[in-house]
Formats: structure tokens, sequence, C-alpha cells
């Protein structure tokens, strides 16, 4: 697929904006003042230590979690404080994967990916049934896993699922929450392969929160550090690589990095 | 893509003889209802053989729209690639050639069984699995029965603490609600009973009417229900969340054994408090009997106690007492033997859950209903 060119190719027009975000637990600050544009048509990967606040940024740009002050734009429209109802307009052009997939555990795989379509659409039968089929193809899950429920899958298969899923409503953005964690790493670099194929042919923006470096590489057009409740750097992983922030040094040049100048080869452990 | 590039003539147009095919306008997910029988007459009409298909009218094309134009594609019998396709712009190039690579035929649904078929289905399967399910509590029984023998041998096996920590919170915690619904169960039985012997001039009755429906019943039967929603419940719920997360593999794994950790202090606990519990619901249903009596009939406390010891055997008090051991062990078993059956899931724990408390409840009902047969018969 080479439908999809480098960065400099895309649009920059931003899809998210995030400007000077302040959210806290009670009296324990998260964001200290977190900006952050996410442009139409790129992958960019968030990373950040345990407890950085990566999930929260996500669930608030999402609006699952209010923040404190600041300002979330969503396609250009200011969403931060919209009701529930005045965001559904909004959230069908989202696509989200949680990171255990968050299947609905008492629906077949199939029947999770029609809950979406059957809400926002009426679809003739054999429509919806292919419709749903494709999606569950199209993230590279066997035929037969459509008729089993979430418990017979593995890990990687519910993330597949999951994937399935988020991408129901062919949406515009898809917010990934460590798609990767929890794979081995044979099926994280399949997952990655996977996600940049769709990403490509299905014209997606991709918010990707990750702890797995190789998904960065593999995946991201553009990396943002959070760290400190603020975003420290945005740019192309070089740029990143070479900022002077100690956890970004502890985090490319330790002893779990990759070689730096992030070759194609894997990191060997994990 | 805003919303104002989607033009509003989305059309699939044949001729030429049905050989050349323009798609026009939006192909998305919002208009491949509209879109579906428009496809279908032409999948019916463009026959076998290849088409070309003119698509420079095509502004928006997502899956679904991808999904159908393949449709049609795919009723010439040719594949994908053979067609001549122009005026596709690259992004949908590949998008169709991605959904082309992951389409196959649906399968076929399943023909749906007769109706008579999938009740006798159903019926054969609960059978069934109400066997297995006898055959896994009698066999849980056992296990427990000998684990509880070996633990009354080497009493030092036994978890003190753990089981103290349940007597609290089965027994102590249970008394204020064990307390209030007997009471108000006995005042009503009270009431009831004054109606219909007031006719007869036989007030005095209720004090054995309530002394004894309490002694011999109410009192174990009801603390047993209320512990079987209230102790049992929680049984399943914690074991069953301790199942579900592994620790009863680790527990395993440690060289413990679950059952004389979870199983044994939860029985003992419950054995120990439910007999104590029906002994405090046997006083407040008598009491909330004796207080209908003093303020609505005509009945002292002085002749209520009198009447209460003149006419009450002992008898009663032991009738109903030794059923309490018997709904303890039945509670307990049972509500730990739902906890280890929760697999993977939460929704599991809570399904567990939920049958714990409905087959406790009916196991001491049908265990209630073997003792009054049998004292019946014994004429206790």
């Amino acid at each position: 697929m080479s439908a999809a060119g480098t960065p400099a190719d895309r649009g920059t027009e931003p899809v998210i904006e995030v400007r000077d975000l302040h959210t806290a637990f009670g009296s324990q600050v998260v964001h200290n003042g977190v900006d952050l544009e996410v442009r139409k048509g790129e992958v960019l990967g968030i990373i950040g230590g345990s407890g950085a606040g990566k999930s929260v940024l996500l669930r608030t740009i999402l609006g699952l979690k209010r923040p404190a002050s600041g300002e979330v734009r969503l396609f250009g429209a200011e969403t931060t404080w919209l009701q529930p109802e005045e965001r559904r307009p909004f959230e069908r052009r989202f696509g989200l994967l949680f990171q255990d997939g968050a299947l609905f555990s008492s629906l077949t795989v199939q029947e999770n990916v029609q809950v979406p379509l059957l809400e926002y659409y009426s679809l003739p039968r054999d429509l919806l049934d292919e419709l749903s089929l494709l999606k569950i193809r199209l993230t590279s899950l066997p035929a037969d896993a459509a008729a089993k429920y979430p418990a017979e899958l593995s890990g990687g298969m519910r993330k597949r699922a999951g994937l399935a899923r988020a991408l129901a409503l062919d949406p515009e953005i898809l917010f990934l929450d460590e798609p990767t964690s929890g794979l081995d790493p044979n099926s994280a670099a399949a997952f990655d392969d996977l996600l940049r194929t769709l990403h490509e042919a299905l014209n997606l923006t991709v918010f990707l929160v990750t702890h797995d470096l190789d998904s960065l590489y593999a995946l991201c057009d553009r990396v943002a550090v959070l760290a400190d409740g603020r975003i420290q750097v945005i740019d192309r992983l070089e740029v990143v690589e070479r900022h002077p922030h100690p956890w970004i040094q502890a985090c490319f040049r330790g002893p779990r990095a990759r070689t730096s100048g992030g070759g194609p080869e894997m990191a060997k452990e994990r | 893509m805003a919303a104002d590039d989607i033009a509003p003539d989305t059309a699939l147009t044949l001729d030429a003889g049905a050989r050349a095919l323009r798609a026009d306008g939006a192909w998305t997910l919002d208009r491949a209802a509209a879109l579906a029988p428009v496809v279908a007459a032409a999948s019916l009409g463009v026959g076998d053989g290849l088409v070309r298909l003119d698509a420079s009218g095509l502004t928006r094309l997502d899956t679904a729209g991808a999904l159908l134009l393949l449709r049609v594609l795919r009723a010439t019998g040719e594949p994908l690639a053979a067609h001549a396709l122009t005026g596709l712009r690259p992004q949908d190039q590949a998008l169709l050639q991605l959904v082309a690579a992951s389409l196959e035929a649906p399968p076929a649904r399943p023909v749906p069984e007769s109706t008579v078929r999938r009740l006798l289905g159903r019926i054969g399967l609960a059978m069934v699995e109400f066997g297995h399910a006898a055959v896994g509590l009698l066999g849980f029984i056992g296990l427990v029965l000998v684990r509880l023998l070996r633990t009354l041998v080497q009493v030092r096996r036994l978890r003190l603490t753990s089981t103290v920590f349940h007597m609290e919170q089965i027994g102590l915690d249970a008394v204020p609600i064990v307390s209030l619904l007997t009471f108000l169960v006995g005042a009503v039985v009270a009431f009831v009973g004054a109606t219909a012997l007031r006719d007869l001039g036989a007030e005095i009755f209720t004090v054995e009417l309530v002394s004894i429906s309490f002694l011999r019943e109410f009192a174990v039967l009801l603390t047993a229900i209320l512990l079987a929603g209230r102790s049992g419940s929680a049984f399943a719920a914690q074991i069953g969340s301790m199942k579900s997360r592994e620790e009863l593999d680790a527990i395993q794994a440690l060289g413990l054994d679950p059952i004389e950790l979870l199983v044994l202090p939860r029985l003992l606990a419950l054995l120990v408090m439910l007999p104590l519990l029906t002994f405090i619901a046997m006083l407040m249903g008598i009491l909330g009997g004796a207080v209908v009596a003093v303020l609505a009939l005509d009945i002292t406390p002085s002749m209520f106690v009198s009447r209460l010891h003149e006419m009450t055997d002992l008898r009663h008090f032991l009738v109903g007492m030794s059923k309490a051991p018997v709904f303890a062990f039945l509670v307990a078993t049972i509500g730990c033997l739902e906890g280890f059956k929760v697999e993977g899931s939460a929704e599991s724990v809570g399904r567990h859950t939920t049958s714990a408390v409905v087959q406790s409840i009916f196991m001491v009902i049908v265990f209630d209903a073997l003792f009054a047969l049998t004292y019946m018969e014994l004429d206790i």
C-alpha cells in the first residue's frame, strides 16, 4: 500500500487540539498545562512513564474524564464541556481500542462488531453480517473467530477483535491504548504491521498510547513525550531521541532501548 | 473529511448493455442502507463478464461503500483485478484492494432447528447439567468432610484468625437484620393468627401459634434463607473473584490447600453462627408476637410468659435447632462450590453468585420439608 506518503505529504490540518490542559485526581495533579496537536492522517505516539497520565489524557480527549481547566478541540470544534448527547456526533467519528479489548463478554465477536452499527444505522441484515465479517477479516482474525465469545480468544485475538469493533463505523480517528501490551514480540510486531496497513488503506489518523518502543519505531510519524505533567517534546522520533529530558534519555539510551538510530532489528529483550 | 463534501447524488448507473458502470457521490456507511437495494438490482443486471467501472464521480469511499461496490463486481464472476477501473483515487484503490482481499463468500447462516427439537434439546441438556451439578456437589461435600475430619484430628491446621473473621462477618454483622426481620414476621404471624382465632374466642392460642411456629420452623428457615443471600453469595463472589484472578492457582502452587484455607474457615464459621443467629431469631420472633399480643389483643405480658412456659415443649426448640447445622452446611458448601466453579470472566462470577443463592435457598427448603416429614413420622 503506497497511498499514504511521508509525513511531510500529509495535511497539517489539526483534528485534535489540546490547549493548556490541567487535570487532577483530588490533590494529585496529573496534567499541568498539556498542549498537543494531532494532525490529520498522522500516527502520533504518546509515551511516558507509568502514571504519567497518558491514559488520562486519552480519556480526557474522549470526554470520559473532565479536566480541571483547559480546552479540547475535535475537528475544530470545542468539545471540552459538552454533554454526553452533544458528544455523540463526534463519537461516531472515533474508534477506540482499550487495553484488553473491552469486548462485551456476553456477545460473540461478530455481535460485538455489530453493536455500534446497529446503534447508529439501520442496515439490511445481510449487509450488516457481511460488513461485520469484513471488519473481522480486515484485522486478520480467522473466520471462525466471528462466532466465538471473547473468553474463548487469546489476548492477541481479543485485541484484534477490539480493533475490528473500533473500526466498525469507519472512524476518522483511531485511539489505541497500549495495543501491544501483553502480547509476545511476534504478535506485537504482527499487530504493528496490521495497524500500519489499516492506517494507510483506511486513511486513519491514529492516536497511539504505548510503552512499546518497537511500536513507536514501526508506526509513528511523530512522538509526544508526556512527563512531569506536560508534553516535553513532540516531533519526529529522531528529534525526540536527542531531547535532553532525563526520562527521555533513560528511555532511549537505557538498557532496554534499541541501538541508537532505530534500525529494523527487534529489541533483544522485553 | 467535512460533512459538506458529500454529494447528494450518490448513485450507481448501468449503461452500454450493462457493461459500463458509473459510481457517483459518497459511498459511505451512512448511505449503505439506501445503496444496498440499488446494488442488489445492479448485481442482477450486470450478468457475467468484464465491466468498465468509471469512478470519477466518486467523492468518498469507505469500507461499507467498497463492500457494496465489490458486490456488483463480484456478481460478474470475475476477480477485481480483471475489471477496468477508471477515475479511482489512489487511496480508494488501495481500500478497494484491501477489502477485496479480506472478503470471502459469507458463510451460510445455520439453518435453525425446529422448535420441538430445540425444546427437547434444552430439556435434555438441563437434565444432564442437573445430574453433573448433583454429582459435583456430592463430590465436593465428600472432599470438604474429609478435610474437616483431618483438621479436627490435627487442630493446628485450623485457620483460627480467618475463622473468627468470618464468624464476625457472618454472625455478628447479621444480628441486626436477622432480629428486625424475625421480629416483624413474628408480629405478622401473631396478627394473622389472632384475627382467625378471635372468631373462635381462642385468642390465647396465639401464644402457641407464634412460639411453636418460630421454634420449629420460621426462625431457622428465615435465618438460613437470609444467610444464603447474605453469606452464601459472598462466599461464591469472594472465592470466584479469587479464582478469576488465578489466586487459587497461586494457592495450590504454593503448596497450600484451597479447601483448608478458604472453605473450612467459612464452613466452621457458618456452622457456629447459624445456630446462634437462629436462637436470636427465635427470641425476636416470639418477642414480635408478644408485642402484638400485648398491644392488640387482651393478653398481658405475664399471661404470655406463663402460657409460653406451660404450653410450649422444649422439643420444639430442639427440633428447630437440630436443623440449623444442616442448613449451615448446605449454604456454606454450595456457596464455596459455586465460587470454585467460576472460570475466567467477571460475568462468570456474577452468574455463579446468583446460582449459589438460588441453589442454597432451594436446598434449604427441600431439606426443611424432609425434616418436617421425618419429625412428623417420628411424632416429635
